[in-house]
């Protein structure tokens, strides 16, 4: 199955047969006091960095969240979004949890967006899926609801199918702009959490085969030496049907072991892309 | 064993987290002569206040807090009921949920485990609590604090909402409130009108005890 989004030059392809679509997390003011600072002020000057730093890293959509205390997050939603496409042709996952921002940054996106996102509670499907429809974009859906985040992969798998039922057949979504997230946990907090994860996007992508991103770095929250557990997580997940990760693409052992991953999956024909990476850093350290 | 390495012994063993080990050292100590409260301020709380402060420094990680605070905790069922009977102090009871229209519970829990090790009597309302919920809650078990956790920039506002039904039920005046989640901040907290937030569950606790030594020693 493929996904499709869009910016207003650019087509990208989330796919299993597909390279794995890194998206850029770093473009969001959670835990970042000085951008919050910088947000309150209606200053986006930060973002521009963001946005180079995460192309560099490999990049290859950019997640834009706006969400931070007293930030009138639809208006500023809607300014980083025509900001972030002035300096890139890269699609962008427009990411919150107020309605009306997301509505804000649809209207202000040119192109196919991927939305952040929907639960599923019967009044956020009620109020972001016909937004998702007059649009015509992509939404991520996470399977958890009015009463708890399942810790069953069985649990969370029935409410993936009452995502798929409500969104294609009162909405009118295709199937293949639904994107499943799994729904990350720390395994600090429990040692047995990713597993269920990994269980989770085993049973969606053989029950129904729909693409599925989640936040990478979750996983290895409270924990010491992330970034090795962030490069093993995604490598795994990607065996079990994961498609795509929103993640720190500024750090390069996370990026590439998702290149490695690629490769391994018979993702990279002839491991062209493998190669020309390696090529393009042994050019860079000799200029 | 003499008295002291009792005590020795179950200040090293709860800070790994060996449970089996703390709650034999705990049954040990109070067979020895040991008081409830001797077991709880001289071993114990020292161990769960040196093991988040290496977690402050950033020494140690979430597992080891965790398996710490479940060792303390099995202790604590011993020692709940005696210290009871003996009409000690407390260190307080603390009364946390997640707001309305969030069902994010993993941080809630997290420090509900640290506040359980460092002697707090937690009453967890869960997630999706409405106001009326801590309402009941506050009447029901009288708690020194109230804690409201959040995951959402949309459901941060349910701070204030719950605050503003605390106020109008009169309770207010009654409960320190406290507040956090991934989204807030400390400045948030102070226009929602909390009395405290902490970043994560270490600095929590700390944060509980010295709103809890305020309040008494205003009293």
């Amino acid at each position: 199955m493929h996904t499709v989004v869009r910016s207003a030059t650019k087509e990208l392809i989330i796919g299993h047969d597909q390279p794995f679509c890194i998206i850029g997390e770093r473009i969001n003011p959670t835990g970042r006091k000085k951008f919050q600072e910088e947000l309150r002020a209606g200053d986006l000057s930060s973002v521009a960095r963001d946005v180079e730093d995460q192309i560099a890293g490999g990049a290859m959509m950019l997640d834009v969240n706006m969400g931070a205390p007293f930030v009138d997050e639809p208006d500023m939603l809607a300014k980083a979004i025509k900001l972030v496409q002035g300096m890139t042709d890269m699609p962008i996952c427009i990411d919150s949890s107020v309605v009306e921002a997301l509505e804000a940054g649809l209207a202000a996106y040119d192109g196919k967006a991927l939305v952040n996102s929907i639960t599923a509670e019967d009044d956020r499907m009620a109020a972001i899926l016909p937004l998702v429809k007059k649009y015509g974009a992509a939404v991520i859906a996470l399977p958890n609801d009015h009463d708890e985040i399942p810790d069953d992969p069985h649990k969370r798998l029935e409410l993936v199918g009452k995502i798929v039922e409500v969104a294609t057949k009162e909405y009118g979504i295709a199937m293949e702009d639904l994107v499943i997230d799994p729904l990350a946990m720390p395994i600090g907090a429990d040692h047995t959490l990713v597993w269920k994860t990994l269980e989770t996007i085993r049973l969606v992508r053989d029950t129904y085969g729909l693409n599925m991103t989640l936040g990478a770095s979750n996983v290895s929250f409270g924990m010491p030496d992330r970034h090795t557990i962030n490069s093993v997580f995604t490598p795994m997940a990607m065996t079990v049907g994961l498609t795509s990760a929103i993640m720190d693409s500024r750090t390069e052992s996370i990026v590439r072991s998702v290149k490695a991953g690629d490769l391994m999956m018979g993702n990279d024909e002839w491991g062209g892309n493998w190669i020309a990476a390696h090529r393009a850093r042994q050019a860079a350290a000799e200029s | 064993m003499s008295n002291d390495e009792i005590l020795k012994a179950l200040y090293d063993e709860t800070m790994v987290g060996n449970a089996p080990a703390v709650l034999e050292l705990t049954k040990k100590g109070l067979d020895e002569g040991l008081t409830p409260s001797e077991l709880l301020f001289d071993a114990l709380i020292p161990s769960l206040e040196e093991v988040g402060a290496r977690f402050e420094r950033g020494d140690w990680f979430v597992p080891e807090m965790l398996i710490a605070g479940r060792a303390m905790a099995g202790a604590l069922e011993v020692l709940r009921p005696l210290l009871a009977q003996t009409g000690a102090e407390t260190v307080g009871t603390f009364l946390m949920g997640t707001v309305k229209g969030d069902v994010h519970d993993i941080g809630k829990n997290l420090v509900n485990i640290m506040l359980e090790g460092a002697g707090f009597h937690v009453i967890d309302i869960g997630v999706q609590a409405a106001p009326e919920k801590f309402i009941a809650g506050i009447e029901e078990h009288n708690p020194d604090i109230v804690g409201m956790s959040a995951f959402l920039t949309t459901t941060m506002p349910m701070f204030k909402a719950n605050i503003n039904a605390l106020e109008k039920a009169g309770l207010r005046d009654k409960v320190i409130v406290m507040v956090g989640g991934a989204p807030v901040t400390q400045e948030y907290a102070d226009v929602c009108g909390a009395d405290g937030y902490a970043a994560d569950a270490a600095t929590a606790v700390r944060r509980a005890k010295e709103l809890i030594a305020a309040k008494r020693g205003a009293a």
